[in-house]
């Protein structure tokens, strides 16, 4: 087997792929998106609760996708909750920043530890095509957060 | 029009190592693994007949066509104009006035929908596609639907993607004027019964458009044995180049339908106040035509023609057959369409991963084939899947090649168990 694909696909990936959590239709949300990839068919809809003070109680998703957009919502509805909108924000662009850096970043360092988590999904720097899958979950929440009813990923 | 390798002769077995060897990028690697091309329902790789005829058109040849009364163009006008004369026989058609040249089968059918379409169809008037169709089958008529208020119909399949001819024939009424199907489906491989849909078509008065984008690639195509009265294929799925499309259509039916497109090459006469149309096939082609590209197409139809395309049917059966036993015994591996007519094309999925992780893991393998909805998302909806992985097979593929597809697959089930 290749190193890159061991990368691409570590057992965390797996792991929150084939047994993603959050994966269920929250009651209470307020805010949602659908995210769809046209070029593969992929759709993800992302469920947000947002309190009186723009901090998100609950998110949760379901749709269809591969291992790495599954995985990917999986790990980001249970970091954004107890985030501000801001924040969650603020986070969406530091892990698009990680998937289309040319150096592999170093979190631990910097103390960032959401992104330690989510450095697992690094590996898809060396899969430039599969980079949208990566994010397709991140831009539909950020679609939620901005009132929009759907985005596409064809970036 | 000179191929530069004939691969084989009458009478000879199927020369594979030859042809292959007629395919320059065959010998290439991805990912520093031997290159096992997949994915010809997408785009066929191109044999070096069509790349050094295209190239010797630019370096030596080149002018525009139907204009100059100079020496190339005149000289060239001829090379192209032979390419119908070329496709007329590849297809037997009866004349190459019958033959427009086309981009590709979506301007081929868009043609179609918009001349003949908007010409003859009115309100109420009733289109009938299949499930199974491409999206290029299904756009065209729900824009003309959406313009005209024009009916579309769609005609079912099994579950195994065999067309039901019997639950088609149920749809055909007084109000059908056109019935719009796929020769064979992009992803299930499924080879429609074209002469029976012909027959009933007709027996109700309807006009039939075939989209042969896949099956003038798998087999011989007889447009006048099949009857049909519109038939569409590509070049480059062909082995020929890109931007080079061919619309089939009876002389009698292109005849009375108005142009698609207006502009050079089209007219007979343009004043101020009024054009004349320029006679067959000229009045559907407006502007200066892909001219290298058709001369391309020709050479590409030579090389399929010296291989034969009965020979080619054959042996790529024998490699779809060989793919069927060797995929079905991969633990976790389901095959759709499985229609007992079916040209060389194997969609799947797998329990364990899906498709688009299936072909990102064999890409390292440097194998290729397609994932995703392959354009075709109400079949895929019907099949009731998120996606197929799609391996679809041409005149070049070995049983070897089936052998590092199934291999590379037993690579996917370790990283997903």
């Amino acid at each position: 087997m290749f190193d890159d694909l061991r990368d691409l696909y570590q057992e965390v990936i797996l792991d929150h792929g084939k047994d993603p959590r959050n994966f269920r239709k929250p009651d209470e949300a307020n805010r949602e998106a659908l995210g769809q990839n046209p070029l593969c068919g992929d759709q993800l809809v992302v469920y947000l609760e947002l309190d009186d003070h723009g901090v998100i109680q609950d998110a949760a998703f379901v749709g269809k996708g591969c291992a790495i957009s599954v995985a990917s919502a999986s790990m980001m509805t249970e970091l954004i909750q107890g985030k501000t909108e801001a924040e969650a924000d603020a986070l969406f662009g530091r892990f698009r920043g990680m998937c289309t850096s040319d150096e592999e970043p170093d979190f631990a360092d910097a103390g960032d530890e959401d992104m330690e988590r989510l450095q697992v999904l690094s590996g898809v720097r060396q899969f430039p095509v599969r980079v949208k899958c990566a994010t397709l979950a991140w831009h539909a929440m950020n679609a939620a957060l901005r009132g929009e009813a759907q985005v596409s990923t064809e970036e | 029009m000179t191929g530069t390798a004939r691969a084989t002769t009458p009478g000879e077995a199927y020369d594979i190592e030859r042809i292959r060897a007629d395919f320059p990028i065959l010998g290439r690697e991805v990912h520093g693994k031997p290159l096992v091309y997949l994915d010809n329902g997408a785009s066929a790789q191109k044999p070096q007949s069509v790349i050094d005829t295209m190239r010797a058109v630019y370096e030596d040849e080149y002018a525009n066509v139907h204009r100059g009364l100079h020496y190339l163009s005149a000289t060239l006008t001829d090379r192209y104009e032979g390419v119908r004369e070329t496709v007329r026989r590849f297809i037997n058609a009866e004349k190459t006035s019958e033959i427009v040249f086309t981009r590709n089968v979506s301007e081929a059918i868009n043609l179609v929908a918009a001349s003949y379409g908007r010409a003859n169809l009115t309100e109420g008037d009733e289109v009938i596609i299949s499930v199974l169709e491409h999206h290029s089958n299904i756009v065209p008529w729900q824009m003309l639907r959406d313009e005209k208020g024009v009916v579309l119909k769609v005609a079912p399949i099994s579950d195994d993607g065999e067309f039901l001819l019997a639950e088609f024939e149920k749809l055909l009424g007084d109000r059908t004027k056109l019935v719009a199907i796929a020769h064979t489906s992009n992803v299930l491989g499924t080879i429609l019964p074209a002469k029976e849909i012909v027959r009933l078509s007709h027996d109700a008065g309807a006009k039939v458009l075939f989209d042969g984008a896949q099956a003038a690639v798998h087999m011989p195509v007889d447009v006048r044995d099949l009857d049909c009265d519109f038939y569409g294929f590509t070049g480059h799925k062909l082995y020929g180049p890109t931007g080079i499309g061919v619309l089939y259509g009876k002389e009698a039916v292109l005849d009375a339908m108005p142009p698609y497109q207006g502009g050079g090459d089209m007219i007979a006469m343009v004043t101020m106040e009024k054009s004349t149309w320029a006679p067959l096939p000229h009045k559907f082609e407006a502007g200066t035509p892909a001219i290298v590209q058709a001369i391309g197409l020709g050479a590409a139809i030579d090389y399929v023609t010296d291989i034969g395309m009965a020979a080619i049917a054959e042996h790529e059966h024998d490699v779809l057959t060989y793919a069927t036993q060797r995929l079905s015994a991969i633990d976790g591996l389901q095959i759709y369409g499985t229609a007992p007519s079916k040209a060389a094309i194997v969609s799947f999925t797998m329990e364990s991963a899906h498709p688009h992780d299936i072909s990102t893991v064999i890409d390292r393998a440097g194998v290729a084939i397609r994932a995703g909805h392959h354009c075709a998302l109400p079949l895929i909806d019907r099949l009731g899947v998120p996606a197929l992985a799609r391996a679809s097979f041409g005149l070049y593929n070995t049983r070897a090649e089936v052998d590092a597809l199934a291999e590379a697959l037993e690579a996917v089930q370790e990283i997903f168990g």
